[in-house]
């Protein structure tokens, strides 16, 4: 060790400034230091540049205007939002509305891959050759186009809200619940006759609180199972535990509140009542799903392969048919090559929720991007908010996603 | 991540830094030096700013922009059209990606003050109005509670609309749109029951339908929305010159003078010597503006005074139709009172 030191270091004590960039030991400090200084310029230099030009043009930055009155209204709304609410309010609206496709989109397209993914591998020659194509089509041409498509053929083919009008109606509601209109879907809502808050959401909230709770208890349920079996050998039969954990207490919650379906019907121009799926959303999500599908696809394929023939054929040896082979042996182990690459395609997603402007889906970009941009001239702030929103949600991503990793990745001891 | 918060700051500050570099120079020098007029339009109207079979701009915003390009540059067809979006225009201008905007854009106050931009006068006096498929029955637009609108998003229609539905204490359903054609696609599949936009603007889009008499504009006129085109802050120069253009098109109709006579009255000082001084036989007018003295007599010549434009573009003979109405020079009853020419 020490002669090794001594090899290396002969000007022991003695710094010159020649060193800096002679010194391997200094060099690349040198040169990280002079390219954080260059960097650190540039940026000034813009940044004064910009506040310069702003001055000159008699404009500033200022982000007053998010407290002024919207003036305009969105159809889709998920919190409070009339005309007269704030650009602020405006644009919580779109940040939901971008959340709401984004999560249905991943959780849609998930599960289109990892069908398409492992059907890909099947041996039956039709099936790998169909999802094979589903595959090159969908992610070799542009989402965007795949958004506008959808959206044409739906407005295009479904009929308009007046078509189900009159008494031999063009076109009628499936099983009286259900209406398919170019306008979106409407289906029967959910509401409580006898509700324990005002606030409908604090209803739904508790709803969900009873869910966790059962979920909570199923997994002691078998965790107990667990126990007996490795005591005993054999697990004991829970699922009418489970099935009465999950059902009954949530049952007689909703019970009890009353819980009645609104049927839609329409009224006037369009249909009144129920929830309103609309057009915009479906086109966009399904777009963003069979796109992002196939991509996933591919990882899932290539996840699968990773794994050793010798496991595939282990589980055989021991019996195992192959849909069990698949879920509990090559499945598992494929998800640790799966998941990295699955977090890129879940902020792509996002990203691409942007998109929505196409089909006039009130997204976050179309909101404060769009509308309150334009209204208000003001770009630079806006265009600085949605970069800071669009760069935290694909952090928080990354951040859920990368953990999750950790929980499925290869132990090793 | 850094470093793509990092571009991103860099394309904003670039942008504001090439807005800067187009504003050192006079507008008019550019424009003489680049041989060409960069002039803002709409994406597609016909009427008012659409693309012929042949690739050539045609319209009333159009002619304004011709107008000017030949006050300015000698040569009606020396105009780069740049189309733009309800959402893209202001940008485009304020950036200096076009040195004008006709795009009937509506004169309000804060686009005037807040937005830095000078609305040099107007060339169309418009309201906002709504189309209906006749087969809906509606003939008020009172009587559309619940309908499903559509409208051109980053418009001033979109905020009228908000105010109307929330005046007469109705509701509605918006599905905003990016540009004319695509609303009009919309609309036609039955996707929206209304369109609205300004009454102008309706009747050139009903005039493309396949079926124009299936569709009816109701009789309410929502809103003022006085159109016109616009420069940025900063220019005066540029700003007068196609103030005074606009005028002289306007002064032209007024006073009589046509692309059919201008010949003949630009040729030598006649008696009427506010049309001297239009057509640059008397007076030091194009001087003044820092151009030669038969600006305004080619800006007519480019394609004809407002009359002629009006009439050849949307008036009553053309599939359009539009009466001229509020459009109408003062001394008939309209709005249109260009300033003396002295």
């Amino acid at each position: 060790m020490y002669h090794m030191t001594s090899m290396t270091d002969p000007h022991r004590g003695q710094f010159r400034l020649s060193m800096l960039f002679n010194d391997t030991r200094y060099r690349s400090l040198t040169y990280q230091a002079i390219a954080a200084i260059v960097l650190a310029l540039a940026i000034w230099y813009l940044g004064n540049n910009l506040l310069q030009n702003l001055r000159t043009a008699g404009l500033n930055i200022s982000f007053g205007f998010l407290g002024d009155p919207a003036g305009y209204d969105i159809s889709q709304r998920l919190v409070e939002y009339d005309s007269q609410s704030s650009h602020a309010r405006a644009a919580i609206v779109g940040i939901l509305n971008t959340l709401l496709v984004s999560f249905l989109a991943c959780v849609t397209a998930t599960i289109f891959g990892v069908i398409a993914g492992v059907l890909r591998l099947s041996n039956n020659w039709l099936v790998s050759k169909l999802m094979s194509v589903y595959v090159e089509i969908f992610r070799n041409i542009p989402v965007l186009i795949w958004i506008i498509i959808i959206f044409t053929i739906m407005t295009a083919v479904m009929p308009a809200p007046r078509a189900f009008r009159g008494d031999t109606p063009e076109a009628t509601m499936l099983l009286d619940m259900f209406a398919f209109t170019n306008r979106g879907v409407y289906t029967p809502g959910p509401y409580f006759t006898a509700p324990f808050f005002a606030n409908p959401f604090l209803n739904w909230v508790l709803v969900l609180a009873v869910l966790a709770g059962s979920l909570f208890a199923t997994r002691r349920v078998a965790h107990w199972a667990t126990g007996v079996q490795e005591q005993s050998g054999v697990r004991p039969t829970t699922w009418y535990f489970t099935l009465g954990l999950w059902v009954v207490p949530v049952g007689l919650l909703l019970l009890v509140m009353g819980l009645a379906w609104e049927i839609p019907e329409l009224k006037g121009f369009n249909f009144k009542g129920g929830i309103k799926i609309g057009g915009a959303l479906i086109a966009l999500w399904f777009a963003l799903s069979i796109y992002t599908g196939a991509f996933i696809a591919e990882n899932v394929r290539a996840g699968i392969q990773a794994i050793s023939k010798g496991q595939t054929e282990a589980a055989g040896a021991l019996g195992l048919r192959p849909r069990r082979t698949m879920n509990l042996v090559v499945l598992p182990q494929a998800l640790r090559v799966i998941i990295p690459p699955l977090i890129s395609h879940y902020l792509n997603i996002t990203k691409n929720s942007s998109l929505a402007i196409a089909v006039g889906y009130a997204d976050v970009t179309a909101t404060l991007g769009g509308i309150t941009l334009n209204q208000t001239g003001r770009a630079i702030e806006c265009v600085l908010l949605l970069m800071a929103f669009y760069l935290t949600i694909s952090l928080l991503i990354s951040v859920g996603m990368n953990f999750y990793n950790k929980s499925v990745k290869l132990k090793e001891r | 991540m850094k470093k793509s918060a990092f571009l991103g700051a860099l394309t904003v500050a670039g942008i504001a830094a090439s807005a800067a570099v187009a504003q050192d120079a006079s507008t008019v020098d550019q424009i003489k030096e680049r041989g060409k007029l960069n002039c803002g339009v709409t994406t597609g109207l016909v009427g008012f700013a659409a693309p012929d079979a042949n690739g050539q701009w045609n319209g009333f915003d159009v002619g304004v922009c011709r107008a000017v390009a030949a006050a300015v540059l000698g040569d009606a067809n020396a105009v780069e059209f740049v189309p733009t979006t309800g959402k893209t225009r202001f940008t485009a201008l304020a950036s200096g990606e076009i040195d004008m905007l006709a795009r009937n854009t509506t004169w309000t106050f804060s686009r005037d003050v807040d937005l830095k931009f000078e609305f040099v006068g107007v060339n169309y006096y418009d309201g906002q109005g709504f189309m209906v498929p006749k087969e809906l029955g509606a003939t008020s637009a009172k009587e559309l509670d619940g309908a499903t609108v559509c409208i051109q998003t980053g418009t001033t229609t979109e905020l009228n609309l908000a105010d109307f539905f929330r005046a007469n204490d109705m509701s509605y359903e918006p599905v905003p749109i990016e540009t004319n054609a695509e609303a009009q696609q919309q609309y036609l599949a039955g996707a929206c029951d209304v369109y609205t936009t300004d009454a102008s603007g309706l009747a050139a889009t009903r005039a493309t339908f396949e079926d124009p008499s299936a569709h009816v504009l109701l009789p309410e006129i929502i809103s003022k929305e006085p159109l016109g085109p616009l420069v940025r802050h900063g220019d005066n120069e540029w700003g007068d010159i196609v103030r005074w253009t606009l005028n002289a098109l306007i002064a032209a109709e007024e006073l009589g003078v046509t692309s059919a006579n201008i010949g003949e009255l630009g040729a030598s000082a006649g008696a009427n010597p506010e049309i001297n001084r239009l057509l640059g036989t008397e007076g030091t007018l194009g001087e003044m503006l820092g151009l030669d003295a038969e600006w305004a007599k080619r800006a007519i010549m480019a394609g004809g005074n407002y009359g002629e434009l009006f009439a050849k573009n949307i008036g009553e003979d053309t599939p359009i139709a539009l009466a001229r109405g509020l459009n109408a020079q003062w001394t008939e009853g309209g709005l249109l009172y260009a300033p003396p020419f002295r």
